[in-house]
């Protein structure tokens, strides 16, 4: 079980998060072709090393946020604002 | 080879049983191999056996960064069955079944095939619903199933408490379901496909794919450069990785299911146990152990271990199946990672690089898949277009939109 730290309630344990998948994805405009559209939807990095998420406090206060992960050891490098774009890979 | 066979079994106990071969080689990589299979599990190893005996395609290699299966073929509960919900999945699944009742034959080895039965519960009127609906769709579909009662259930499983907090009040059972002892089945795979002249290369790890022209030329690895026409990608939860070094993307994701024994007990569950609704199952192995496994840890991982939240989550839920479990210890805890996509059908056929197959996707369910899986791949391999079975577990499909979601109808038995 790993610790995380909400950007409003300070750390609490995993059970009280949601993990809402990857993180920075844009949606498209409507005019894109089939292929674009599918690589929004469904494709994703999926990195052996670092991730960057987004997690809500769900049995908390409801705040969405992002951080980036190690999806190896699992250590969170980095809690970070839903709306802040996505760091430099070396910063996190 | 030398046969496995109980004439064996005396004329080496002759000499104490210590001039058995190896049950396999373990060879110099060469240069240049016509297919290259990434990844040492069950549906590698399969894949090398299938081209090998049915298409004639002997200059294969097999490249295995650690041992023959250590990853997920080793890490699941050994579950088979092929009760499907949509037509493809249960027209590849049940094919998967029969190869798995035919396989023990013509590998001559031992798999500990038990087709015990795989019974799913239901724990109210709307799971009676779904069961009822899910067990005529897996008729109609051709695959074996039998609707319980309640007082069916009590009958064949009768250490099953019924009156949990979510009582049971039917289900409907796979007679040809049951258990493969898996070790077994990749050692015999690996014995099969190295006597047909397969290069099974352990610590063979691939650091990088050569692609030119949209064309694979190569693999550099950590035992050197072997160069190829056709490269299959089988790594399971570690694809994505794979896909990249070759310059495209999946729709997959890497998350870790766990799965625990307990100490061994005496006979007590003579089938395999699954509740969509507690989100648990069972089965007891021959050595006495209680298998168990549930729901996978639900975030991205490539740590082969899963978290306490996730390990407490499971064991609390088959203890509502199992109350008389608590007694037992733990004997191991594990994880396997796991390649999810977002229909939860698997990924098989070719890639938008040109001499490159890909076989992924399994999630939580690949085991049973493992005898088809390589057959089709094998096929789709040796003829350069996909295996009728696997048409429909095309990557397009995600771009067409012709998702096959098996997400609710698969089930949690895997």
């Amino acid at each position: 079980m790993f610790q995380i730290e909400c950007p409003y309630c300070g750390a609490r344990d995993e059970r009280e998060f949601h993990f809402g998948g990857e993180g920075h994805l844009v949606r498209p405009g409507e005019s894109v072709d089939d292929e674009s559209w599918a690589q929004y939807l469904y494709f994703r990095d999926n990195p052996k090393g670092v991730h960057f998420e987004q997690w809500c406090h769900r049995f908390g206060c409801g705040t969405w946020f992002n951080i980036a992960r190690d999806t190896v050891t699992h250590e969170i490098l980095r809690v970070y604002p839903i709306t802040d774009s996505r760091p430099e890979r070396k910063s996190a | 080879m030398s046969r496995y066979s109980i004439w064996n079994i005396a004329r080496h106990a002759a000499s104490g049983h210590r001039r058995w071969a190896p049950a396999w080689r373990s060879p110099e990589a060469k240069k240049r191999y016509d297919v290259v299979i990434i990844g040492g599990g069950g549906h590698g190893l399969a894949t090398a056996y299938f081209l090998a005996s049915q298409h004639g395609v002997t200059r294969v290699a097999v490249l295995e960064k650690g041992y023959l299966g250590g990853g997920n073929s080793g890490r699941n509960t050994q579950i088979i069955r092929s009760n499907y919900f949509y037509p493809e999945s249960a027209a590849f699944y049940d094919r998967s079944l029969k190869l798995y009742e035919r396989l023990p034959r013509e590998l001559n080895f031992n798999l500990m095939l038990s087709q015990r039965g795989v019974l799913t519960l239901a724990h109210s009127r709307h799971d009676m619903e779904a069961n009822r609906r899910w067990f005529n769709s897996v008729k109609l579909n051709g695959v074996d199933a039998k609707l319980m009662s309640r007082e069916d259930i009590a009958r064949i499983a009768p250490s099953l408490n019924l009156d949990s907090h979510y009582p049971v009040l039917g289900g409907f059972l796979q007679p040809r379901g049951g258990i493969v002892r898996h070790d077994a089945l990749t050692w015999a795979l690996a014995r099969g496909a190295d006597s047909l002249g397969v290069d099974l290369l352990q610590q063979c790890e691939v650091t990088g794919i050569e692609v030119e022209h949209d064309r694979v030329q190569a693999v550099q690895t950590t035992r050197g450069r072997i160069a190829t026409g056709k490269l299959a990608l089988v790594a399971a939860g570690h694809s994505s990785i794979l896909a990249k070094m070759a310059g495209f993307r999946l729709p997959v994701t890497s998350m870790p299911l766990q799965a625990m024994v307990t100490e061994p007990v005496k006979p007590v569950l003579d089938t395999v146990i699954m509740s969509g609704a507690v989100h648990a199952y069972a089965s007891q192995s021959d050595r006495g152990e209680i298998v168990i496994g549930g729901g996978a840890d639900m975030h991205h991982s490539y740590a082969q271990k899963g978290s306490v939240l996730t390990y407490r989550i499971n064991a609390r839920a088959i203890l509502e199946l199992f109350p008389w479990f608590s007694r037992l210890k733990i004997m191991r805890h594990w994880a396997g990672i796991v390649d999810i996509t977002p229909d939860t059908t698997a990924i098989l056929g070719k890639t938008p690089v040109e001499g490159i197959y890909i076989n992924c996707g399994w999630g939580t369910g690949g085991y049973k898949a493992i005898p088809a899986g390589g057959e089709t791949l094998a096929h789709t391999i040796a003829h350069d277009r996909p295996h009728p079975l696997v048409e429909g577990f095309n990557l397009e499909r995600f771009y067409t939109g012709a998702l096959i979601d098996e997400g609710a109808a698969a089930g949690v038995a895997h």
